[in-house]
């Protein structure tokens, strides 16, 4: 990969129709980019999860992707209510999720979980009522 | 199991992708209605059962390769869930089995479940 390759994406709170999209487009660009599609689908299913979060709990944000020989690296940043227990958050199976989130097939309490599990690198630094911002890192 | 023999052993109707239908190979199906659990647990190339119709079933099958969607209870999905999965080159088809039977007779025709381990790999 000749130089490394910045993408950055804005997701809007609440709006189940078009989420998703970012990390559609994300995989997409990593598939032209010749990356393997063990990878595609980790950094797919970390950024799906991560923008599912933005919609669902963060209030909107914004997802910012670097790609570069080493690694792919996806970072989410909101201004929502930030996690007040992030031990709790990722644990299989706890969720704060609405009843509209879970109608729409999401709050199964395994987000937080499947970013970590897909992740080389996976960090959180939240505040309650500030926001929150997550880094997961695939190794390449 | 070829899509088109999964498509007649359920008695399922082709919402799209019907040129698919004897390309696409499924070994495996997860069986769900919590996408995470999709994510966390389904194969890539594995056959997606759902009782699920909105637009976000497609996105998940798009993030795990996941190559066709079986809706149970007869319940279709709206137009634009079913044109991004055209788009995508993800088959749609329904049946009016429930996910029980759906399940019951593709396990009985030697459709083997997803492995934890098969996940993201």
């Amino acid at each position: 990969m000749p130089e490394p390759i910045d993408l950055e994406y804005d997701v809007a709170a609440d709006d189940y129709q078009t989420a998703g999209e970012a990390s559609s487009n994300l995989k997409e660009t990593l598939k032209i980019l010749g990356i393997s599609s063990s990878v595609c689908r980790r950094a797919a299913v970390i950024t799906y999860e991560a923008e599912m979060n933005l919609v669902i709990h963060g209030g909107g944000g914004r997802i910012i992707a670097n790609i570069d020989e080493d690694k792919v690296e996806i970072m989410t940043v909101d201004r929502g209510p930030g996690i007040p227990n992030v031990e709790l958050a990722i644990m299989e199976g706890y969720t704060t999720a609405s009843d509209h989130a879970r109608e729409m097939g999401f709050g199964a309490g395994m987000g937080l979980p499947n970013i970590k599990r897909n992740a080389d690198i996976f960090e959180i630094e939240t505040e309650v009522g500030v926001g929150t911002t997550l880094r997961a890192v695939i190794k390449l | 199991m070829i899509l088109d023999k999964i498509a007649r052993l359920t008695d399922a109707k082709i919402l799209c992708g019907e040129t698919r239908l004897t390309r696409i190979d499924s070994p495996r199906a997860y069986a769900c209605d919590l996408m995470s659990d999709v994510l966390a647990l389904c194969s890539p190339g594995a056959l997606l059962i759902t009782g699920l119709t909105n637009i976000q079933i497609v996105r998940t099958a798009q993030m795990l390769d996941i190559p066709a969607v079986l809706f149970v209870r007869g319940k279709t999905p709206m137009q634009d869930t079913i044109s991004l999965a055209d788009e995508s080159e993800i088959t749609l088809i329904v049946s009016g089995m429930s996910m029980f039977q759906v399940c019951g007779i593709l396990y009985a025709e030697g459709i083997k479940p997803c492995l934890l381990a098969d996940a993201g790999a």
